[in-house]
């Protein structure tokens, strides 16, 4: 079977339910998302309107989920979708929105927005609208196991590097341990300290842990590119080993839309609630905190700011725990003046990272994360999401800042107390 | 009195003092809105004007309006007008009767062609002539005999401006204004149920004044006393702009004399002078004794939906067919719903997984 | 038709069709967005869908802070005649007759210069907000014939509604009290056909809203 309009349309029925009708009932065309988007205030182009970019799934809502839309259709009055629309809308719902969810939060009449676009993409992919870059991503997720296609030899590489530097076991496979912890492509590839620091902290906390070697992706493509069998695939290989392993919880590691595959969206994909818990790393560490079981030395005496990751945050209900996490180990912790819910994406979530594609629109985006920064001139970024730390460095280098972007848990890793310090910097 | 005689001498005959005409000529125009300047000129023009022939055909009507005349301000100037105009003809107050009387109006017609006066009471019936009739004539052929030689045409009271309650629904004499069969005359409406007597005599004057019809509106009533809306000159006003109205006739918002607007006053569109001139030589008006304004002086006042009923109400039962509204969409909406439950099942049954190898076009 | 008969014809007759259709459609459009249904959330809650969708359906009502800076115009303008007209649709002496006389419920009216005032800076904010959508790239770029059409006839009752209260213009004041009656059975009948719907179904939608956002935890 290949990708046809009629799938597409097809997938369009399927995801059309009461919020996403009472959102298209209410919109009054006020405009307001578009100064919510990054897309539309650093283009100044009125195409980039969130709920602009929704038009084909809700003349399809109209079309046939409405009494005079569908008296409209039976009268001729009004035009289908055809194929070389939603080829001209790709752009719009995969290269010029990251799923950020802001303008769910600004729309006075409450239309989520993102929520929408999520299930518009459903529909894209089955008509073939999905962008290369996703469709080779999520090709590689469901047969190599990794967006990036990172294999498991190169995690066990990095993992005995790991144990070689910090002279601590990094645990694979162990049955019955408390937590399993995923990682993500990124932080294989690109931040491998990362395991490191979750082996020293939750070493010093007294959790047992493991990764699991069939399922150590915490990345799901299939809800970037909006297509939820794919989707429900990576998960199932998640729980799979979480269930053979037999563990309390799943951590989902510093990644944005990898805590929301697994937290929020997962069970709904595979249909069952989990017999585990997930949390995201934020979460875990500030409950060891609050038990005193993490316990931090020394302060970074540089000026902090934290960004938080639009799906671990705004959509995902992680916002005061890696204040309280910061708070610990930062002197001068200062907040962007739009933060927490309100905070601007740093343009490349959603699947667009992975798209290259839309490169230049994302970094004519990071304006807007310029903006912010240039507003409180910190001395380094903290994040807790490895796309975000990769695309806010690219987009600093872009615009010619120098600004480190660092991890929350590295950091907090840094500052264990107990341990051997690399002591504050500067 | 001889018909030759001024209304200046006339009055002087009755014994009225130069010093009272005056004083009742300001009033006059001040009631028609004119300004003091003009006091002098109406004594002038008064004091000469010949006193002119007068006709009063009364049709379909209840006699009110006469009363109201003769009654309320007797015995006054405005009383004393009558008697100085020569009120030929007219069935009430003149002393002669069956053929005599028509003989008189005759003679009127006559003598004063092309410049008697009309005043006309009471609606006109057409859909049978013999519904109303006077010493054999039908009250049409009698009205169109009489204007044709007529200078002008008063139309007394809201019967003949409107049709009044004859005319209201349903209507079963088919009754129709003076301005519905006259078309080729000048045509004053002093319409209200009855007219306000000084607004009758006004407008006489004003036309022996200054031998022209006065200004209407688009009713054609004279705007010197149909001008301004019962609700913009009532004494009552500053509570309705306070959002202080009487519920009932006997709450504490009646006793405290607050706006009758919900019990169903029509002062807002209701053109005439009582919140002014008054009734009973200025001694009240309906308002100020607690009763809502009818609309009397209004076209079609019997129709309007209800003396109790405020001319913005629904006048049918809203609410129930809101209920029945609710429940008739509720039902249709469950219909509709079902229909889209079933179209959205079509789309998943209709689904196909997606695989990695689905994800690009066919061909 | 005389004036008499107008006024009562939209009273009577129109005022029952209007309301019919008005209801009709509004009934049918919420029963139809409800029965769509919505999929049980299998995540684990972290915090309450129900309180969090009766949340936002209040605080949505109040603009984030960047959208007040950024889109102030709106921001104000949209204020201003939302007010506006629920003030003048409410609390008019006889439109709360009108409602008395309906739903049987009474309360107090302001005073008529109040709602004088009220209603000229409600149509000027209404003015306004239509150059702006001309105007403005965004608005103009998303705006729809029907976006048009809910402007005009949610402007008319306002302007008709001035008129017959000072009964200004050529009609008889009868008149201009059935062509104010007139356009807002215009406005009832357009209602459930547009955009202006989203007055009953911004509740549904801010509560989908904040409960999406509450199960998760977060204040939406």
């Amino acid at each position: 079977m290949s990708a046809s309009l009629q799938r597409g349309i097809n997938a369009f029925k399927e995801q059309i339910d009461a919020p996403v009708a009472s959102f298209f009932s209410s919109c009054v065309r006020c405009g307001l998302c578009a100064n919510a988007c990054l897309f539309h205030t650093e283009t100044g182009d009125p195409k980039y309107t969130p709920i602009h970019k929704l038009e084909p799934l809700r003349r399809v809502w109209q079309q046939n989920y409405t009494f005079w839309g569908r008296f409209a259709k039976a009268l001729g009055l009004s035009r289908a979708v055809t194929d070389d629309e939603l080829g001209e809308w790709e752009t719009l719902v995969y290269d010029s929105c990251t799923m950020c969810g802001r303008c769910s939060m600004v729309c006075p009449v409450g239309n989520d927005i993102a929520y929408m676009i999520r299930k518009m993409r459903e529909g894209m992919a089955a008509a073939g609208h999905a962008p290369e870059g996703l469709i080779g991503a999520s090709q590689r997720a469901v047969t190599i196991g990794s967006p990036m296609g990172v294999k498991l030899p190169a995690l066990q590489a990095q993992i005995r590097h790991t144990e070689q530097e910090t002279g601590l076991k990094i645990p694979v496979d162990v049955e019955g341990a408390e937590y399993m912890l995923l990682l993500s492509s990124m932080e294989i590839m690109n931040f491998p300290e990362f395991i490191g620091a979750i082996a020293k902290i939750l070493k010093q906390a007294g959790v047992s842990w493991t990764i699991a070697s069939e399922a150590f992706e915490a990345t799901n493509s299939g809800i970037q590119i909006g297509v939820s069998e794919i989707a429900a695939e990576l998960v199932e290989r998640v729980v799979a080993a979480a269930e053979k392993l037999k563990v309390k919880g799943v951590i989902s590691p510093e990644c944005g839309h990898a805590y929301m595959a697994i937290r929020w969206e997962g069970p709904n994909l595979i249909g069952r609630p989990y017999s585990f818990r997930v949390v995201h790393i934020m979460e875990l560490l500030d409950e060891l905190r609050e038990q005193g079981r993490l316990k931090t030395t020394g302060k970074e005496s540089q000026r902090l700011t934290y960004h938080d990751p639009c799906q671990v945050a705004r959509r995902g209900g992680v916002v005061k725990q890696p204040r309280n996490l910061l708070n610990m180990v930062a002197e001068d912790f200062v907040e962007m003046p739009e933060t927490g819910t309100m905070n601007w994406c740093c343009g490349a979530g959603g699947g667009v990272s992975a798209n290259e594609r839309a490169d230049e629109i994302r970094l004519k985006a990071f304006n807007r994360k310029k903006k912010q920064l240039d507003a409180i001139r910190p001395d380094a970024i903290v994040s807790a999401c490895s796309n975000c730390r990769i695309y806010l460095e690219d987009g600093l280098e872009e615009y010619g800042m120098d600004m480190p972007v660092l991890s929350l848990t590295e950091t907090i890793a840094e500052h264990l107390a107990g341990t051997e310090q690399t002591g504050s910097k500067e | 009195m001889s018909k030759d005689e001024t209304l200046g001498e006339a009055l002087r005959q009755q014994g009225i003092s130069r010093r009272g005409f005056l004083k009742f000529c300001a009033a006059t125009a001040s009631m028609m809105a004119l300004p003091p300047s003009m006091v002098p000129a109406i004594a002038a023009a008064l004091e000469k004007a010949r006193r002119p022939s007068v006709i009063w055909l009364s049709f379909q009507e209840c006699t009110g309006c006469t009363e109201s005349l003769t009654r309320s301000h007797s015995p006054t100037v405005e009383g004393l007008i009558f008697d100085v105009i020569s009120l030929d003809y007219h069935h009430t107050l003149q002393a002669a009767s069956g053929t005599a009387a028509e003989a008189a109006r005759e003679t009127a017609i006559e003598e004063n062609y092309g410049k008697y006066l009309l005043i006309v009471d009471g609606s006109i019936p057409t859909a049978n002539p013999g519904y109303s009739t006077i010493a054999g004539v039908s009250n049409v052929d009698m009205l169109k005999e009489v204007a044709k030689g007529a200078a002008a045409i008063v139309a007394v009271g809201s019967c003949a401006a409107f049709g009044g309650i004859p005319h209201a629904h349903p209507n079963p004499t088919g009754a129709v204004s003076v301005s519905d069969l006259v078309k080729d005359k000048p045509i004053i409406n002093v319409p209200g149920c009855p007219p306000i007597p000084v607004v009758i005599s006004g407008v006489l004057l004003h036309y022996l004044t200054f031998g022209a019809i006065p200004e209407l509106d688009s009713l054609s009533r004279p705007k010197a006393y149909y001008g301004q809306s019962i609700h913009d000159r009532c004494y009552r006003r500053p509570f309705y702009d306070k959002g202080l109205f009487a519920e009932g006739f006997d709450d504490e918002g009646a006793k405290k004399g607050w706006c009758l607007y919900k019990l169903g006053c029509k002062g807002p569109t209701t053109y005439n002078a009582c919140a002014t001139t008054k009734w009973n030589a200025g001694t009240s008006f309906p308002i100020e004794s607690g009763h809502p304004c009818l609309g009397c002086s209004e076209p079609d006042f019997w129709d309007g939906g209800g003396f109790y009923k405020a001319l913005s109400m629904p006048t049918e039962d809203i609410s129930r067919t809101a209920v029945y509204a609710i429940g008739a969409g509720a039902a249709a909406g469950v219909a509709l719903g079902a229909l889209n439950r079933a179209k959205k099942a079509k789309a998943t049954k209709a689904h196909e997984k997606v695989t990695i190898n689905d994800l690009e076009k066919g061909n | 038709m005389t004036e008499t008969e107008l006024l009562l014809w939209v009273r009577g007759p129109a005022l029952q069709v209007a309301t019919v259709i008005f209801l009709v459609g509004v009934a049918v459009r919420f029963i139809e967005i409800l029965m769509l249904g919505r999929q049980k959330d299998l995540a684990e809650a972290r915090g309450s869908a129900l309180a969090g969708g009766l949340r936002t359906i209040v605080t949505r009502s109040v603009p984030d802070r960047g959208t007040i800076q950024r889109s102030t115009f709106n921001v104000v303008a949209g204020y201003v005649f939302h007010v506006g007209f629920f003030v003048v649709l409410l609390f008019f002496a006889p439109h709360i007759l009108l409602f008395h006389e309906v739903l049987g419920l009474n309360w107090p009216a302001l005073p008529t210069p109040v709602i004088d005032a009220t209603t000229v800076v409600t149509i000027i904010a209404l003015l306004a907000v239509l150059v702006h959508r001309v105007l403005h790239p965004v608005m103009r770029f998303l705006s729809r014939f029907q976006d048009y059409l809910a402007w005009l006839v949610t402007i008319l009752p306002l302007v008709t509604g001035y008129l017959a209260f000072h009964r200004v213009g050529v009609a008889p004041p009868p008149t201009l009290i059935a062509i104010h009656i007139l356009s807002v059975e215009l406005l009832m009948v357009v209602f459930p056909f547009t955009k202006l719907m989203h007055a009953v179904t911004l509740f549904m939608a801010r509560y989908y809203n904040g409960a999406i956002a509450g199960y998760k935890g977060v204040k939406s």
